[in-house]
């Protein structure tokens, strides 16, 4: 019975190894609370001037296309919207570093070691492909599939992303693509299902990320 | 009935070894920091595992520079592997004939 025990440790030690050194475990789930709450700022100054240019100029929603139709001012609001998802994705980014720079001191793992670069290599073509796919979309003024595009891309990135860091992250790209998925039918509503992915699904990651990994750290 | 114990690979009986085989099973390579990273052990102990490893033909080393610092990196040859996975199949053996 002993002995039992003693091979299961081993084969428990062998499975870690390989866990560990082919992720990146270092991701805090305080990041995940932090980029959500940004998202959630970003996401309410955003609505405020969609309500405020709503306001003026009264509703002028085209059902046929499903989406706002932004005359004059509409590339101001524009301009406005993209300074706030630009700011609100920066300080996201940052944060996120933050807090798991602070979490790979605490375990003793390189914050840009082989699995670090692996992730972000696996991150970012998807991200800059689905970006570049957006700016696109904006230059021919198909505003609509702005923000389901976003939730999609970004949930194929943290789907492709799943496998090399915490495995959990899985459930938050599928319900990033779900939800992005949904919301291609409901593009009246994008800003809150923008919000919904990018504010409330990373902070219920987060937290239960927190609560099972790093709590008693 | 064989005992199933002499399919166990006395040469993996270390924490440390199956630490180096286990990392180097899923990566391609593995240079030296990053294994005294991920197995928590004192340079001379992983270099003396390493080169038992290495005599036995289960891992090669390759060594290169960063700049002009020595970059020595780690690979499990295709002995290494079979060897490990016999290891692995053993130990398997084990906890399911003691059920």
């Amino acid at each position: 019975m002993n002995d039992q025990n003693h091979h299961l440790d081993t084969l428990q030690d062998i499975k870690q190894m390989m866990e560990r050194s082919s992720r990146f475990i270092s991701l805090s789930g305080l990041s995940g609370i932090a980029a959500g709450s940004c998202a959630l700022v970003g996401a309410w100054f955003a609505n405020d001037y969609i309500t405020t240019y709503k306001f003026e100029t009264g509703p002028d929603f085209n059902a046929d296309r499903g989406e706002y139709i932004f005359k004059d001012s509409g590339s101001l609001l524009f301009n406005q919207l993209f300074l706030i998802a630009v700011i609100t994705f920066l300080t996201a980014f940052f944060l996120a570093f933050i807090f798991t720079y602070l979490r790979s001191r605490k375990t003793n793992t390189p914050i840009w070691g082989t699995t670090a670069q692996r992730l972000m290599i696996n991150v970012i073509v998807p991200m800059a492909t689905g970006g570049i796919f957006l700016l696109a979309l904006i230059k021919n003024g198909v505003y609509a599939f702005i923000a389901p595009g976003c939730l999609i891309f970004y949930g194929l990135a943290v789907l492709n992303a799943s496998k090399y860091t915490l495995s959990e992250t899985v459930y938050l790209a599928y319900s990033l693509i779900l939800l992005g998925v949904i919301n291609l039918w409901f593009t009246e509503y994008s800003i809150y299902f923008w919000a919904l992915g990018f504010g409330l699904f990373h902070i219920i990651y987060g937290t239960v990320m927190w609560w099972k990994y790093e709590r008693d750290n | 009935m064989k005992n199933p114990i002499e399919n166990l690979n006395k040469n993996f009986d270390s924490r440390v070894r199956l630490g180096i085989m286990s990392a180097l099973m899923v990566n391609t390579e593995v240079n030296f920091n990053n294994l005294k990273e991920l197995i928590q052990v004192t340079d001379g102990n992983l270099a003396s595992h390493i080169k038992a490893l290495e005599e036995n033909g289960y891992i090669k080393v390759q060594k290169g520079f960063i700049g002009r610092k020595t970059n020595t990196t780690y690979s499990a040859t295709k002995a290494g592997e079979k060897a490990f996975k016999l290891h692995l199949d053993a130990l398997e053996e084990m906890i399911k004939s003691s059920k």
